[in-house]
Parts: structure tokens; C-alpha cells; sequence
């Protein structure tokens, strides 16, 4: 990992010199090895914060959005499945194509800190990789803990590839992987709508509607979110009941619909732990089954599966009873 | 199935039905023309085209108290608006999907293509729908999903 | 604040008797916002109007709800009424107690009720309604028709009598189509030239008629009434305002031997050519891939001979630009390509041959003068077969699933052309049904049989192969239930039509929809049969569906009484309930515009005020009111709700869901 951050870092000291771009986005140091955050670096020197390990989850695409309005190009570093949210935005019209200069870096999977904390380790200074086996160094001494157990959620089914790059630094390969991402959806679906009806209140009354899903997901790029827009009848000022409260995810997950490309930020990101991919994940499950398979963000222009028809479409009534559950 | 009637005494369920301007709506009228009585809890919305119903609309029907949703529409092919329908089809399927993986019953649900001449569909569709409904019972589901209020 | 008037209609008994009239209108009168609540036996009545009109002005009312019949009954009766008493014919809302009430309930109590929460639907619906305005767009008096074939010709005939100018654009180098390559016609076997050319010549003759030969559109914006059409004219490397049509050119031409296109390639033509003798315009055109001087730069023997200097080789294409108000698509049709069909030996015999190669062999202008000979040796064929649903009613892949319609007609009227002119020559048709629906149709067809002693045979045909020099024809024979093989001469494919192809690129100029099988889509199949779902734009002819020529006719006639009809507005009404975009809030994400059965939302780069005197450039979604039909698909797709639809706005509708539910 070392050895692509330094990759990493000599490209932006190098764009940033050359002048070819104005900023470079990337993460950045945190307090601790497993808080890096995305930032913008535009001079060589505050580089020397810029950072790239086993904790650099987050999706850089959304703050291109903002990025892709200023002058000058934009460099930024974008792991496979952060360039599916990348098309997907180009192909809104929500980041400009050609002020962005994409370096597709290599991810073997990303840590979730609180699941390494979960096995009893804290305090954490370093960690090692080798195949499965993880070396993490803490105040405590060393322990061993096997790397798929600590992967973020969103990493432990992804099989994505760099869809998009004009440079790349790929030092080492990814080992292949042959996960069902819908095991998860495909057990709810087996159970009763009671129990569903159950899973789903447990979980959802954890929310504490800060918004983070909403903030952080590249799928959410409006201008000005629904929620926030008195017309559309749903914002919660415009309104005395709870409407919007009690069913704010059921809208957010049909209004990415068709658009959602599962990065898996919403999960990542929530502080409650609500498995909200969950909910994107149906939506994929059911397009891929009713429509045909469809990946958001493959590329950077064409329809969504919502936008488009055939004349032969499964009847909803069909839908609900049948094949695709 | 249980027997609803001596549990719950004469519920009869809320529906909201929403009908395109140009077909359903038409059925409807027609279904009146003909005195083919419907039961008198369903209560329609008129949309110039199936395709102007946002699910938004659906879920804010149900957490306000309805017991059932149903869009009623041309049949796909004969939309007056040419593709409005196609659109609503895979949106509702979605939604339905959706709806019913959250746990909300999926025969609280329903999307049926009623033509101008089909005032005898409408009436059909509209005393199975009061039917199906009223055998679920009240729906509750969508109200407190997120159960801020109460329990 | 608000100040509503409800207006409760008995209806004679038809509402009174199953709804207590007096009470939905009394309970109403509670409402917060309702100022005004009364009822009457007849509001439609003029009387019921007369009481409306003047509780607005007395009560100063800002909105009305009328509880009456069906809205598609009597809304526009109301608002009519409402506009005459000062007040905005959008601020009315009907609730429906009749159709959805009083008619299909019979206990009073529980329609009552349920006309209370209709009423109150309404008056929560009214009280979010905005006053709009029915817009106005000009009519440009002028129309654009595309295709040059008989559809076309007619279209434009009859809408420059009516006194508007037409623009024919053809992109052959001659008006005429395909009905110019037939030979006769059915059913009164009428030679097709001779009914035809007239037809062209009045277009070249019309003062109103622009015909322009050798173009093709290029670009078409605007929307109905206010097209903006730019045209390719095709570099014919001969000035048409020059030539006279002498065709001393072809004569000289030394390059001689490109392929008759007219003639179906059926022989050969000079580089420099009139595509036919009554070609409109008359006048020469340069195949440019067969002449000498264009692809080497030797030669000029063309431009050497013309005596009014007409020859150009240094002609590039030109464009134009052209308003118009309507347009006609008139594309027309072809045969298809038979490469999926080699079990009918097309491509390996010269003597197996299509219908419309047939035509021109028969045709007295044709390759071989009308008399009828092999194309392989050049002598009378004695035995010939005709193969009909070659391509069509074929649900395999291989051809088209559709019935091409006019082929049993046109195989009837070749078998029959043939016994008359060589009744020596013994014909035999497969086929699978014959259709012959029609006046004077099923007559003519029987008279092929009856009279003529044409031998049709119910049966499929298997292969068509060579022989010793003899084409062999094995079929069915489905009546008799038996394998049979036709030694024949020749061998004629009534082969499937389909939309000429240059149909999808004017398809998708015009965001006109189209089918699987590349015909146009007309607005509706019943009703508006010759109206594209694109407002200004209309279809005749076989690029609607497969149709003979005096179905065509009809339909350019149908099609020039509708342009005619747009065309005699000086300006269009139209419809205000259309999507609006909040610039605010608009993403540019084009959700909105995939969706959009009419093309009728394009984007625009706006600059926005930040604060702070920072401004930004966005793109944002721009709804043309004039084609924007109000369906309102756009709304659901929008993320952000910045596209609302006016007069069913989502406010609108969940405040009508919000009335419903909370009884």
C-alpha cells in the first residue's frame, strides 16, 4: 500500500507542478491511521498531508460535482467503484467530463475501523497486509485478524473494475472474487412480510435523520434535494404531518433507483448502522430480474432502466406474485 | 383466512384510486352511466395520465390511512399520452416490489389498465380491490414505519 | 385569503335522489376558505350558470368547486362561466358526485357522506389551483411534405389548392415514387403513368408547389406551427434552372454502363440520366461513383455537347432553411432485402425475379418495351410461378410479422395481365390466404381465377432450384395434401414491403415515435390515424403501414384537410396544464427529457445569481408550452420535483390524497 501511495503522490506533486491541473482531490491525514478524509490539495505543499491506505473508503466522485465548476482541470483518484458514481454523474450533466483528470487506483478492499474495534483491538497505529492475514499494530502489541471479516460492508461483495481512467497505478492485482451481493436481499425476500415488516421497523427506527446517507450518496446530486423543495409536497415544512419523516427512505431509495450504482456509502457512512444499502440493492435486484441486468455507471451516457420501457414489460400485479420477488 | 368479520366490526378499508383522464377515468364515468355500483369507500383522484402518479403520492395515501392504493390506467399501447404507461408499469412494479419487501402487504397495491368502454372492468376491479383490502384489515404499516410516534 | 364558492348540482333527481343535496351543500358551508355554498337543480342549466356568475361578483369569489356530473361533462361549461364572471377558468374544480356517487350508490346516507369528502377533495385541490393562461403561438402558412411519391403528390396538391404553399422535398432526383415504377393497377387494371404523371406535372405546375428533387432534411427544430427545417440539396452536378431535358447528354455519355435503378437494375443507364421519361423535374442528374469526369477528371463529353452549358462538375451540396407550419411525412416504402431467403434461389437465378421487377418488365416503358421476357436468355417464359408472403406474415425472424397488404391484390392483377397479353402461359400462384378485402377486390381476384384460369394453390413453397435450365418449384399443396414440383420459367416473389429506411433518421428529426418494424406511430389507431403523437406532424402512406394506392390517397387527402385545418389559424391555443421546470431546483440531469413522448424539453445553459455577486452557469430543463401535451411522465422522473405540472401539480394531488384519507 505504501508503495501506491508514493505512486499517488508523485502523479499530484507532478500535475500540480506542471500546472496541468489546479487541484488535485484525494484524502487526507487524519488524527489517527483510520480517519483519512477526502480533501482538495492545490499546491505541492499541502500535499504533505495527503494520504492512502487501508482506510481510504470514502467515494471521491461527489466532490467533483463543485470541483468540475472551477477553473482549471481537477485531478482525482477514484478506486473502481467510485468511477462507476463518476459516469453516472457525468452522464446527469453533473460534473463536466473534460475539466476532470481521472487516476483509477488500485483497491484490494477498504477496512471498517469499527469492525477491527469489534474484535477487542483499539488504539490502532499501523496495519499490515498480507493475502487474508492482517497485522495490526496497536498501543496493545499485534493481532492477527483475517482480512475478510474487517472489509467495509460495501467491500466485501464488490467486484467492480475501473470503468473510466485517463492514467492508472495498478501495482497489484485484485484476487478474484465470486460473492452473491443479493444473499442479504435474497434472505428478507424469503421471509414473511411480518418479519420483513419487523427487520425493517428495527432498523429504520434507529434513524436519526441526519441526513449523511443523503449527503454522502453521488446518487443524491440535486441541485436542491426533494426533501428540501416545498412543491414537491413532501419537504417537511410544507407539511404538519410525519410524512416525510416516517418515509424518507423508501423515497430516497426509489428516487436512486435505476440510478443507484451500489457503491455502498449510505451503509458506510450512516452513524446508526442501518444496512441502507439494503434498500438500493432491492431496486438493482428487481431491475436486474424484471428488465435485465443493468449497472449504473457502466458508462457515461444512455437511459435508465426507469426511463426506458418495452412494450412486453412484466404487469406490476405479475411482478409482486412472481418470478422476480 | 381468518374470519374478519366478528374480529373487527364492519371495517371498511380507505381507497384511493388514481385514474388517467383519458381511459380510466372515462370507465369510471362509465361504470356510473351504468349503474354498476362500486363500494363507496373508493374514492378517486383524477390524473390526466397514469404516468403523473409519483410514488410519492402512493406512500403519502397509505401513511396518511389508506388501506389500499390502486392506479388505474390505458391499457399499455392505447395510452392517450403514447408511452405514459409503460413508464407507470415499471415504476409500480418497482414500487410494489419495494412496498411489499418493506413488509406492506402487496395486495394493498395495484396497478389495472381499464379502458373508456370498460365501465363493467372498473366496477369488477373496484369491488375486488374493496374485497382484498377489506379481508387484510386496517393498514398500519406505512404510518409508523419508522416508529417515532407511540409503541 | 381565500375565497371559495361551492356549487352542489341535483341534477334533477339523477344526483338529488341518492345524495341529500341540501346537506353536502350545508356541511360545506364549514369548510375553512369556503365562503359561498349553495345548490341548485340544474347548475349546467343557464340559470345554474346565471347563479355561479353571480355569486363570484357578489362574493367576490377566488375559486369555485362545482359538485356535479363528470368533469369530461361539463368542466369546460363552468370555466367557460366562471371566465364570464371575471374569474380565471382554471380556478374551477368539479367534484364528480354524479358518475362516481349518486349513480352507483343507493343508500343516501353513505353517498352523502362520500359527496362531502368528494367535495372537500376538490376545495382542498382548488385551493392550491393557479390562475394560467392559455398560450399563443403563430402558424407559419406554409408546409413542408416529405416524400415525392404518390402520398406526398397528393398531400401537396391538396393543401396548395386550398392557397397555402407546400415545399415537396424528394430526395430522388424525380417526383414520383413507386407508384411511377408500376405497370397497371388494380382493380380496374388502369395503366399507372397515365393516372400518375398528370398528378406530377400539376405539382410542377403549381404556383404554390416548390418541389425540391435530389434534397433530404437535415435538421428540423421548432414545434407546430413554427418548424425550422433545414434541407440538403444534393449536388446533382447539372444546373436545374439550365437544363432543358434534351438527353443529348445520355446519349453521349460514354460511361453507359451503371444499373437502372428505376428499372430495378434491371439494365443499364449512362452516368448522366433522367431516371425516366416523365421525370419532374425534367432534368439530368450525374451519378457521381459511375462518372468518368468526376472520379478521374478526364472526360467532359457531357458538358462538351449541352447546348445551354447546364453541366456543373464543380456543384457542391447546398442547404437551405425553410419555416414551416405543418409537416407531412411521406416516406414511403421498399421491398425487402431477400438475403434471409435463399431457399428461393433469388440471388442465384436471374429467372426467379420480385414483383416490382415484374412491374417494369411488363411496363411498355420498361427494359424490354412491355413485352415479357426472361431476364436470363431473353425468351417468353411458358410456365410461370408466383410465391406470395415472401417475407411477410413471417413470424420466424427471417422477414416481417406483418402482412404487406397489397401483394395479393398485385399478384392477382400479374397473373391475370399475363393470361390476357400470352394465354399460352400457364401461371400458378402459392399462397397461404388470399386477402382481398376491398371494393371490387374479392371480384377481381375471382376473375383471375374464374375467368382467367390462374391456378392458385394453398400451399407454402419449400425451394426454388435450377434443373437443366428449368426452375423448379417445390410446394404444398395443403388442399390436396401433397408434395408438388412446378417445372417453371420463371419464378415471381410477391416479396414483403417495408418503411423506406431513410424513414428512422426523418423519425428521429422529428421525434415522430416509431414501431418495431420501422412504421411510424400515428397518435392514435381509431381516431387519429394520420396524426404523428408530434404535434404539426402527420403521416400518409405506407410509412404509417403497409397500404395500396387508394387507401394512400385517402390518407394524403385526410392528411392535407388536417395541415389545412392548422394551417387556416393564425395563431395556436395552447393547452396551459403543461410541466413546468423550477429553474431553481433543476439538476439538467436530462431524466425529464428521455421520458418525453414529444421531444418537448430541451436544455438551456442559464446563469444563476450566487450572492455575494457570484453568479454560476447551469444547465436546466426548458418545457416548450406549445408541444408539451401535459402528461405530466416528466414529473416522476424529476430527482430533485423541480418539473411540476401545471393544474395537476404535486401539491395539488397530495392534497387531494391527503382530503380523501383523512375522513
Amino acid at each position: 500500500m505504501k508503495d501506491v501511495e508514493l505512486k499517488m503522490l508523485e502523479r499530484a506533486k507532478a500535475l500540480l507542478e506542471s500546472g496541468e491541473v489546479a487541484r488535485v482531490i484525494g484524502w487526507k491525514k487524519g488524527e489517527f491511521i483510520y480517519d483519512p478524509a477526502p480533501a482538495s490539495f492545490e499546491t505541492v505543499d499541502e500535499l504533505k498531508d495527503f494520504v492512502y491506505n487501508w482506510f481510504c473508503g470514502a467515494n471521491l466522485s461527489k466532490y467533483l460535482i463543485q470541483a468540475s465548476k472551477k477553473e482549471g482541470k481537477t485531478a482525482v483518484f477514484l478506486k473502481p467503484c467510485d468511477t462507476y458514481s463518476f459516469n453516472q454523474l457525468v452522464k446527469e450533466h453533473r460534473v463536466k467530463r473534460e475539466n476532470i483528470h481521472v487516476i483509477a487506483v488500485e483497491c484490494l478492499g477498504k477496512f471498517d475501523v469499527a469492525k477491527i474495534k469489534a474484535q477487542g483491538v483499539s488504539s490502532i497505529v499501523d496495519v499490515e497486509v498480507q493475502n487474508k492475514e492482517v497485522k495490526v499494530k496497536s498501543f496493545g502489541g499485534e493481532t492477527v485478524l483475517n482480512k475478510p471479516e474487517i472489509l467495509l460492508t460495501k467491500c466485501e461483495t464488490c467486484q467492480k473494475t475501473h470503468q473510466v481512467k485517463d492514467e492508472e497505478i495498478i501495482l497489484h492485482d485484485r484476487p478474484e472474487r465470486d460473492v452473491n451481493r443479493f444473499a442479504e436481499v435474497e434472505k428478507l425476500e424469503a421471509m414473511t412480510p411480518d418479519e420483513r415488516f419487523a427487520f425493517w421497523r428495527e432498523q429504520l427506527q434507529k434513524c436519526i435523520r441526519c441526513n449523511a446517507c443523503r449527503n454522502v450518496c453521488p446518487a443524491c446530486s440535486c441541485v436542491k434535494c426533494v426533501f428540501d423543495n416545498p412543491a414537491s409536497g413532501i419537504a417537511a415544512k410544507a407539511n404538519d404531518d410525519k410524512f416525510e419523516e416516517q418515509l424518507f427512505h423508501i423515497i430516497r431509495a426509489f428516487h436512486v433507483a435505476g440510478r443507484c450504482t451500489d457503491c455502498g456509502e449510505c451503509s458506510r457512512v450512516c452513524p446508526q448502522n442501518i444496512p441502507l444499502h439494503l434498500l438500493n440493492r432491492k431496486f438493482i435486484k428487481d431491475i436486474d430480474g424484471l428488465y435485465g441486468e443493468y449497472q449504473a455507471g457502466e458508462t457515461d451516457e444512455g437511459k435508465t432502466p426507469l426511463t426506458s420501457y418495452t412494450e412486453n414489460d412484466i404487469e406490476p400485479t405479475d411482478a409482486v406474485n412472481g418470478e422476480a420477488k | 383466512m381468518q374470519d374478519v368479520t366478528t374480529e373487527k366490526k364492519e371495517f371498511t378499508p380507505n381507497i384511493v384510486a388514481f385514474c388517467c383522464n383519458w381511459c380510466s377515468y372515462a370507465g369510471a364515468d362509465l361504470a356510473g352511466s351504468s349503474r354498476l355500483s362500486y363500494p363507496a369507500n373508493v374514492k378517486i383522484i383524477r390524473v390526466p395520465c397514469s404516468c403523473r402518479v409519483n410514488p410519492t403520492f402512493v406512500l403519502k395515501a397509505f401513511q396518511q390511512g389508506a388501506d389500499g392504493v390502486i392506479l388505474c390506467g390505458c391499457h399499455p399501447g392505447d395510452c392517450h399520452y403514447v408511452t405514459g404507461n409503460y413508464y407507470t408499469r415499471r415504476r409500480m412494479a418497482l414500487l410494489f416490489n419495494f412496498l411489499n419487501y418493506m413488509g406492506i402487504e402487496k395486495e394493498r397495491t395495484r396497478v389495472e389498465w381499464v379502458s373508456a368502454a370498460e365501465g363493467q372492468k372498473f366496477s369488477a376491479v373496484m369491488n375486488d380491490f374493496v374485497k382484498t383490502v377489506t379481508e387484510l384489515g386496517e393498514n398500519k404499516r406505512l404510518t409508523d414505519l419508522r416508529v417515532k410516534e407511540g409503541e | 385569503m381565500q375565497r371559495i364558492g361551492v356549487f352542489i348540482c341535483w341534477c334533477g333527481s339523477n344526483i338529488a335522489a341518492t345524495v341529500d343535496v341540501k346537506k353536502v351543500a350545508e356541511t360545506i358551508k364549514n369548510e375553512p376558505g369556503v365562503v359561498y355554498s349553495e345548490n341548485y337543480q340544474y347548475m349546467c342549466s343557464e340559470n345554474g350558470q346565471q347563479l355561479i356568475k353571480q355569486a363570484i361578483k357578489e362574493h367576490n369569489l377566488t375559486g369555485i368547486v362545482v359538485g356535479a356530473c363528470s368533469p369530461r361533462m361539463h368542466e369546460a361549461t363552468f370555466r367557460k362561466a366562471a371566465e364570464e364572471a371575471g374569474l380565471n377558468p382554471y380556478m374551477v374544480e368539479i367534484a364528480n358526485i354524479r358518475e362516481h356517487c349518486s349513480w352507483i350508490h343507493k343508500d343516501m346516507d353513505e353517498a352523502t357522506e362520500k359527496a362531502v369528502i368528494l367535495v372537500r377533495t376538490a376545495i382542498a385541490k382548488v385551493k392550491l389551483n393557479a390562475p394560467l393562461q392559455a398560450g399563443e403561438s403563430p402558424v407559419i402558412k406554409r408546409a413542408l411534405v416529405i416524400g415525392g411519391g404518390i402520398a406526398g403528390i397528393q398531400a401537396a396538391l391538396d393543401i396548395a389548392d386550398a392557397g397555402f404553399e407546400v415545399d415537396i422535398v424528394e430526395k430522388n432526383a424525380t417526383i414520383g415514387g413507386r407508384m411511377a415504377q408500376l405497370d397497371k393497377t388494380f382493380p380496374t387494371l388502369d395503366c399507372s403513368a397515365c393516372i400518375l404523371t398528370p398528378k406530377m406535372v400539376d405539382c410542377a405546375q403549381h404556383e404554390k408547389i416548390d418541389i425540391l428533387s435530389y434534397s433530404e432534411v437535415e435538421e428540423v427544430k421548432g414545434f407546430v406551427g413554427n418548424f425550422n427545417v433545414k434541407i440538403r440539396r444534393k449536388a446533382r452536378y447539372v444546373d436545374e434552372t439550365k437544363c432543358t431535358g434534351c438527353k443529348i447528354c445520355m446519349e453521349k455519355c460514354p460511361s453507359k454502363k451503371g444499373l437502372n435503378t428505376f428499372n430495378m437494375g434491371l439494365n443499364p443507364r449512362p452516368a448522366i440520366h433522367i431516371p425516366f421519361a416523365q421525370a419532374i423535374p425534367n432534368v439530368a442528374v450525374i451519378d457521381p461513383e459511375q462518372c468518368i469526369k468526376l472520379k478521374t477528371g478526364k472526360c467532359g463529353i457531357c458538358q462538351k455537347f449541352c447546348g445551354v452549358g447546364a453541366i456543373d462538375y464543380e456543384q457542391k451540396d447546398t442547404f437551405i432553411d425553410r419555416e414551416y407550419g405543418a409537416i407531412v411525412v411521406a416516406t414511403g416504402f421498399k421491398p425487402i432485402a431477400l438475403d434471409n431467403f435463399n431457399e428461393y434461389g433469388y440471388s442465384d437465378n436471374k429467372d426467379v425475379i420480385t414483383s416490382l421487377e415484374l412491374e417494369r418488365l411488363m411496363n411498355a416503358a420498361g427494359p424490354t418495351d412491355g413485352v415479357l421476357l426472361r431476364p436470363s436468355d431473353g425468351k417468353h417464359p411458358k410456365v410461370i410461378t408466383f410465391i406470395q408472403c415472401v417475407g411477410s406474415r413471417d413470424t420466424s425472424g427471417c422477414g416481417k410479422p406483418y402482412c404487406s397488404k397489397i401483394c395479393c391484390m398485385y399478384t392477382a392483377k400479374h397473373a391475370m395481365l399475363i393470361r390476357e397479353k400470352y394465354p399460352d402461359t400457364e401461371v400458378h400462384v402459392f399462397y397461404i390466404d388470399v386477402r382481398t378485402p376491398g371494393k371490387n377486390y374479392d371480384e377481381f381476384y375471382r376473375r383471375a381465377v374464374e375467368q382467367y384460369g390462374v391456378d392458385y394453390i394453398k400451399g407454402m413453397v419449400g425451394k426454388v432450384y435450377n434443373e437443366n435450365g428449368k426452375l423448379m418449384v417445390q410446394g404444398s399443396n395443403l388442399i390436396d395434401n401433397e408434395q408438388i414440383t412446378i417445372e417453371s420459367d420463371l419464378v415471381v416473389l410477391a416479396t414483403a414491403i417495408e418503411p423506406e429506411p431513410s424513414v428512422r433518421k426523418v423519425a428521429t428529426l422529428l421525434t415522430a415515435s416509431i414501431d418495431t418494424n420501422n412504421f411510424l406511430t400515428e397518435s392514435h389507431a381509431k381516431l387519429r390515424p394520420v396524426e404523428s403523437p408530434t404535434a404539426g406532424v402527420y403521416l400518409a402512406g405506407v410509412c404509417q403501414g403497409p397500404k395500396d394506392i387508394p387507401e394512400t390517397v385517402s390518407q394524403a387527402s385526410a392528411c392535407a384537410a388536417k395541415v389545412i385545418g392548422l394551417l387556416a389559424k393564425d395563431k395556436l391555443k395552447t393547452n396551459p396544464c403543461v410541466a413546468m421546470a423550477d429553474e431553481n431546483m433543476c439538476n439538467g440531469c436530462s431524466q425529464c427529457a428521455n421520458v418525453c413522448a414529444y421531444g418537448a424539453i430541451t436544455y438551456v445553459e442559464k446563469e444563476f445569481r450566487l450572492g455575494g455577486g457570484k453568479t454560476e452557469v447551469r444547465r436546466v430543463a426548458s418545457v416548450n408550452p406549445a408541444v408539451c401535451q401535459g402528461c405530466g411522465a416528466c414529473t416522476v422522473t424529476c430527482p430533485s420535483g423541480a418539473m411540476d405540472l401545471k393544474g395537476f401539480s404535486s401539491k395539488q394531488i397530495m392534497s387531494e390524497v391527503e382530503a380523501i384519507c383523512k375522513m
